[in-house]
């Protein structure tokens, strides 16, 4: 009996592993934070048809949607100098706002105009969402829009903030809310108690802007990118389990993927996680200074790195040596990070341009494209056989 | 009948009850504090509170008034959860609060909204009302509809009338991008405006430099300004020998522009430290705000006491980037500023140079008593040298 009740609860727990992996893009890039989607259902040959809806939204942002259940949570910000904060949930059927919540930003709101207060993208452990922004408010709601709690990092620490604006994305992994507020005077890495918002730890990180979002090595270790490298944290203490410190870019984000982690350093760079122990110093595998990324970060499809530089080539190396596969121009420039479904990677470039293109086609292809006419920096969310793509006012919603 | 008597004193049980938990729900959540101090409470609190009836809605707002804020944004989350349950408002209630200028102004501008997104055309009742609202945030929509009058006006060539219209939303404009429009349009009528007026720009200054500041390390550097300020004073500076100049800019937005104290070879010096000193009269003693913009690495002090500085370096400036809180002396008051280059040689990082203004917390500019007119020229000494003369009042 005990043992029939364990095997329902592992399959039970299995299955929901597998609906928020499947169907919820819960953080930047994805479930697994790698752009990388299991959804076999998007469009690839795309038309006019395939937009199923746009939404006004009630301010600009930059940061990425999130797909939870039948819910598309965004971030916005509003008001002659964005003071005003909203994070949105519409209905992911018809865009329809199921709840609108806003506040006011405690922090200071300046950055460069291409950017916006609303730039990190927000993360969900599927309970709650947790919201963070240029201002460095940090939100944390129920999927019902209920407030559990909230901080503002700037008056806890009077000079974190970057005047081009921040953009690191939270990540939320066991109890623990990760959010990097790096920049050039007062520098910080915080691990937030999840349920209460409190410090569980506090990191001096070196005093430089820094754009890149912290990434889930293993269970209870997160990287944090920053100009000096990677640092490999446990997230139950803040304790440093491992760095690597040839320098990293502070734009662009690492990615991982079966146990190797590919860095921008020095083109790329790739560290093999000990498989023993991922707490122990990684082995770097390969170093490719062909494979040069613009800002978007770079993605990993079967055997393939995937990344985009500033003129919109898009590369493809080789996962086990970094050797250069092809290339293809893509009509750029991206911002956004790309992301995967099956086969195919979806680009969309800084004036609305979605292109698809087909990673097995001999060299690539694109194979679809949707000028959406706006301008976009986010990357975009996927759930349930449909893409969304945010702009400074709207939201499209993308599908068969 | 007595049944009757029972049911009113439980619903009265019940509204007392009720009352009772706003009242220490809203005392709980105004507790929060750093570092997330408080929120295990105010996380029960704000259930509780969140719960309440729409009727509940005035309590809730006047609980801001005070408040830091992050208790105002707990208690900003409560307001709308409850507003978007009932269509129902207390609109009578809500707009006596709009009215009442002791209130909190982002509390006010709630109300506002919250009678904006359920009777729009009430609320555009309201808006003309609200021209010279002590509350910044309730005068946008108000100024933007004079200046819409201004522009139809001018359209009809009435232009002495669009004069009068925009003056009228110059007068009022608190956010920088309507003061810009209606200088905008006043300059294309041949008006002219006297903005650092207008803003409170400090115009006249005293500076001194350059002093070191390879590999940044001028900013955590005492230099001998910081202990005392001596006009017929001569130091080391990192060039040679340094003293008090005096400086004035005419800039419309009173940028003082220490390339054109110290203009360096090329580009401009580099890792170079210099300070602007200025005196300003207050004829009250009372609570004030310096609002600064600058690029460059900085640290400010109130009469000989540190007020803040920040090292960062080129990431971008804008007027009112910095709201810094101090309480202005009455009689004479004294301010220097620390300003650092660094090593850096691209274009944009050409720029040694701040905006500084005195102003309340709505950003209406507070004068010193003995102002002098705005400067038509300033000093740039890649043309000319200036002497030390008396001490700067601005």
């Amino acid at each position: 009996m005990k043992l029939h009740l364990v095997k329902i609860l592992i399959t039970l727990s299995l299955f929901l592993s597998f609906q928020i992996l499947s169907e919820d893009w819960t953080q930047f890039r994805g479930p697994i934070g790698n752009g990388v989607s299991a959804d076999r259902n998007l469009p690839t040959k795309l038309s006019e048809k395939n937009l199923k809806w746009s939404i006004a939204l009630p301010g600009r942002g930059l940061s990425g949607a999130l797909v939870l259940g039948d819910k598309i949570i965004l971030t916005c910000s509003s008001g002659p100098t964005q003071t005003r904060l909203h994070i949105i949930a519409l209905d992911a059927k018809d865009g329809r706002t199921v709840w609108h919540r806003q506040f006011w930003a405690t922090g200071r709101t300046m950055c460069h105009s291409k950017t916006s207060v609303a730039a990190p993208t927000p993360c969900s452990d599927g309970k709650n969402i947790y919201a963070v922004f240029s201002s460095n408010d940090v939100i944390c709601l129920d999927l019902d829009g209920n407030l559990h709690w909230l901080r503002g990092l700037t008056a806890d620490y009077a000079n974190v903030s970057n005047s081009l604006g921040m953009s690191s994305s939270p990540l939320v992994t066991a109890n623990t809310l990760v959010v990097q507020v790096e920049n050039d005077s007062e520098s910080y890495a915080l691990g937030l108690d999840k349920h209460t918002g409190i410090n569980r730890w506090r990191l001096d990180r070196p005093k430089a802007a820094n754009w890149t979002s912290p990434i889930l090595l293993r269970k209870g270790l997160i990287g944090l990118q920053s100009k000096n490298g990677i640092d490999a944290i446990h997230t139950k203490d803040g304790s440093k389990a491992w760095e690597y410190n040839e320098g990293a870019s502070t734009i662009p984000s690492s990615t991982v993927l079966n146990g190797v982690i590919y860095v921008p350093s020095h083109g790329i760079t790739a560290l093999e996680l000990n498989n023993a122990d991922a707490s122990n110093t990684p082995t770097q595998l390969w170093q490719s200074t062909r494979l040069q990324l613009g800002t978007a970060s770079p993605i990993v499809i079967g055997k393939n790195i995937f990344i985009a530089n500033r003129a919109g080539v898009l590369t493809a190396g080789e996962t086990k040596t970094g050797e250069r596969s092809w290339q293809l121009r893509l009509k750029g420039p991206f911002s956004a990070t790309p992301i995967s479904a099956g086969k195919y990677l979806y680009f969309i470039n800084e004036a609305g341009l979605l292109q698809v293109v087909d990673t097995e086609a001999e060299e690539g292809e694109i194979v679809g494209k949707l000028n959406l006419n706006d301008q976009i920096l986010g990357s975009p969310a996927v759930g349930k056989g449909a893409i969304y793509i945010r702009s400074n006012t709207k939201v499209y919603k993308i599908s068969k | 009948m007595k049944s009757l008597a029972v049911g009113l004193l439980t619903f009265k049980f019940f509204l007392t009850v009720q009352a009772a938990s706003i009242s220490d729900s809203i005392k709980t959540i105004r507790a929060v504090g750093p570092e997330g101090r408080g929120n295990v409470a105010a996380t029960k609190a704000w259930k509780t509170l969140s719960q309440a009836k729409v009727n509940a809605l005035p309590q809730i707002l006047q609980s801001m008034k005070g408040a830091s804020p992050l208790a105002a944004n707990w208690l900003r989350a409560s307001v709308d959860t409850i507003a978007s349950r009932s269509n129902d408002l207390p609109f009578s209630e809500l707009i006596n609060f709009i009215k009442d200028h002791q209130q909190d102004p982002l509390a006010r501008r709630l109300a506002f909204e919250l009678i904006q997104n359920a009777n729009p055309n009430q609320a555009k009742k309201i808006i003309p009302g609200l021209i010279n609202d002590p509350s910044v945030e309730l005068r946008r929509e108000a100024v933007a509809q004079i200046i819409e009058e201004g522009n139809v006006k001018k359209d009809a060539k009435e232009i002495d009338a669009a004069i009068k219209s925009y003056r009228k939303a110059l007068d009022a404009a608190r956010d920088i991008d309507q003061i810009q429009t209606t200088t905008t349009a006043l300059s294309q009528l041949n008006e002219t405006v006297d903005l650092p007026s207008h803003f409170g720009f400090l115009m006249h200054w005293h500076v001194i430099g350059p002093f070191d500041n390879t590999k940044r390390s001028g900013f955590k550097k005492v230099f001998p300004p910081e202990k005392v300020i001596d006009f017929n004073a001569v130091y080391e500076g990192k060039n040679g020998k340094v003293q008090w100049s005096k400086f004035v800019t005419a800039d419309q937005y009173g940028m003082v522009n220490i390339n054109k104290a110290y203009p360096g070879p090329g580009d401009g010096l580099k890792e170079v430290t210099a300070y602007a000193y200025t005196e300003y009269e207050a004829s009250k003693g009372r609570e004030a705000e310096l609002r600064l913009g600058c690029k460059n690495a900085w640290k400010i002090w109130h009469n000989g006491n540190l007020v803040f500085g920040r090292d960062e370096y080129h990431r971008g400036m804008r007027i009112d980037q910095y709201k810094l809180k101090l309480k202005l002396a009455k009689g004479r008051n004294t301010l220097l500023i620390k300003l650092c280059q660094n090593e850096q040689t691209q274009p944009w990082t050409k720029e040694w140079q701040f905006q500084l203004r005195m102003c309340d917390s709505t950003g209406t500019a507070i004068h010193a008593a003995d102002r002098p007119a705005t400067p038509s020229n300033g000093t740039d000494n890649s043309k000319s040298n200036e002497q030390p003369n008396r001490r700067p009042r601005n």
